[in-house]
């Protein structure tokens, strides 16, 4: 579905991302994860066009979105949410998902349905609370039509129902076919949910595996756990 | 006379709507705050003037001044929208510089700071053209409400909101920047046309930057992405300014008074009530 090959950015001298090579497969939820500053939001930057690669290529079913502006990238089948919501505050919801998609009110109100977001239509997104705002997000990048979903922390800065409920959205997700790359911090999350987990550390992959054998790693339990 | 006052006044507050509004549709709708909207009304004017003063059918001239206007809208936008900001907010302030000097040293043009006299009305009577730039003014805002409901004025709003957003849900948000500041000084064209066969004088004070705060003070106080709003932002505006006229006794005093007085409003505005009357989002 993806593949990232030896791709690099630096920032000044920072080395955020350091060729990083690393593939997502179709219908599984694939977890990023490492420490803070590791360079993942870096990573979804690059694959989603917001930010030029120094080096590399990422291709997207075989086809190259190396340095393609990220509306075409989007037009290609890339949709994602943010570490910190995006969400156009000064619109309402529907507006927020028909920017995604143009679509009836009917089909958006299933897909609020889908992310336990139960607010009408005309609500003004400022008006939702952080984590509504959050669901808001994934709604609407749920909306675009799409292949490859890239979640940045989707967890962060929700209440634990919200986040139970992202579980079983998750799967539903998954089971419906959709492939998912998600940056995660909360473990257990990520060990219960994910099909692949890739370590990242100081802009390069630390090791990539099954959940199981990544919480058995030596390496990433003292890059990731400060072990 | 008290009549000629009315409809004079009322030609002014009309043509003032329309370039209000259009301003409105890069400012408040698009996020994109051209410091220099007030350039693309005096180049409308000056190119309806100079084309009926050449003999050209007022229609015509009319909807040139729009059309070459937001081209020269749409190529500005096409190098300045790309940059952040301060730095588009900056350049295009800039712009009114540059417009002065044109229109002072271009004398086989415009005549410098003479300024072209004698330009041909559109109507004789004032009346029937009062009534003529209110047909126009509405079938603009007509235009305006239906653009800000359409898919185009969401996206317009989305990039305002969060341009990145927008970005990556597929929407190509420099052309639709490029696209706003076009459409935005294809009107304010329009009214710079209706302005200068209405006083019939054009020269370079039309660019200066006092003309330009009345419109950023109408907008502000009406409230930003709101149409509804820029229509009694003039309107109010309009008329605080005229009854200025009856408390300030000395004459020569009013046009000052007004202008700090207008000041003052867009100061007390923006610290106590940044969405102004009817605005959807904060300045
Ligand atoms: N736009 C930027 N400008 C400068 N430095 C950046 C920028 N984006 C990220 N960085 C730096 O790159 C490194 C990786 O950041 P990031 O990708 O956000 O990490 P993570 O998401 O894993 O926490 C950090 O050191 C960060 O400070
Ligand atoms: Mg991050």
């Amino acid at each position: 579905m993806l593949s990232l090959k030896n791709v690099s950015k630096s920032f000044g001298g920072v080395k955020a991302v350091e060729r990083c090579s690393f593939e997502v497969e179709e219908c599984t939820i694939t977890s990023l994860i490492g420490p803070n500053g590791a360079g993942k939001t870096t990573v979804f930057n690059i694959t989603s066009g917001l930010t030029k690669p120094d080096s590399g290529t990422i291709k997207l079913l075989g086809k190259n979105i190396t340095g393609m502006p990220a509306y075409k990238i989007a037009q290609s089948g890339i949709s994602r949410t943010f570490q910190i919501t995006k969400v156009f505050k000064n619109l309402t919801i529907r507006d927020n998902l028909l920017i995604a998609k143009r679509t009836n009110d009917t089909e958006m109100n299933r897909v609020l349905e889908s992310v336990y977001l139960n607010k009408p239509l005309d609500t003004i997104a400022s008006e939702l609370s952080y984590g509504q705002q959050r669901l808001l997000e994934l709604a609407r990048a749920l909306s675009m039509p799409h292949n490859l979903l890239l979640l940045d922390e989707p967890t962060a800065g929700v209440n634990p129902q919200i986040r139970q409920e992202l579980k079983s959205i998750l799967r539903n997700l998954r089971k419906e076919g959709k492939t998912i790359l998600l940056i995660e911090h909360d473990m257990d999350f990520v060990m219960d949910i994910s099909n692949t987990v890739i370590v990242l550390n100081e802009g390069r992959v630390l090791k990539t595996g099954k959940p199981k054998e990544i919480v058995k790693d030596k390496k990433v339990l003292e890059a990731y756990l400060g072990k | 006379m008290i009549t000629d006052f009315f409809i004079s006044f009322s030609t002014y507050v009309i043509i003032y709507i329309i370039i209000v509004s259009s301003f409105n549709i890069s400012f408040g709708f698009t996020g994109l705050v051209n410091l220099g909207h007030m350039v693309f009304f005096g180049i409308g004017a000056y190119t309806s003037a100079i084309l009926t003063l050449h003999g050209m059918p007022w229609y015509f001239a009319l909807i040139l001044a729009g059309l070459f206007t937001s081209l020269i809208g749409a190529a500005i936008a096409a190098i300045t929208v790309r940059l952040k900001g301060d730095y588009f907010q900056i350049v295009t302030l800039g712009l009114v510089f540059i417009a002065i000097a044109i229109s002072r040293n271009w004398i086989s043009l415009t005549r410098g700071a003479l300024g072209l006299p004698g330009i041909p009305p559109i109507i004789k009577d004032n009346f029937n053209y009062m009534l003529f730039t209110f047909l126009v003014c509405v079938i603009c805002l007509a235009f305006f409400y239906w653009l800000t409901k359409s898919e185009t004025g969401k996206i317009f709003q989305a990039i305002r909101d969060d341009e990145t957003a927008a970005s990556i849900l597929g929407k190509n948000t420099y052309f639709y920047k490029v696209l706003s500041i076009t459409i935005s000084t294809f009107f304010a064209g329009i009214a710079g046309s209706l302005f200068v066969h209405f006083i019939k004088f054009v020269d370079p004070s039309i660019f200066d930057l006092d003309f330009f705060v009345i419109i950023l003070t109408m907008l502000v106080a009406g409230g930003l992405a709101s149409i509804t709003g820029s229509i009694i932002g003039v309107v109010s505006l309009a008329i605080t300014s005229e009854a200025l006229r009856f408390v300030v006794v000395n004459p020569e005093l009013i046009g000052p008074v007004r202008h700090m007085s207008l000041m003052l409003i867009l100061i007390l505005i923006l610290i106590y009530r940044p969405r102004g009357i009817l605005g959807k989002v904060n300045v």
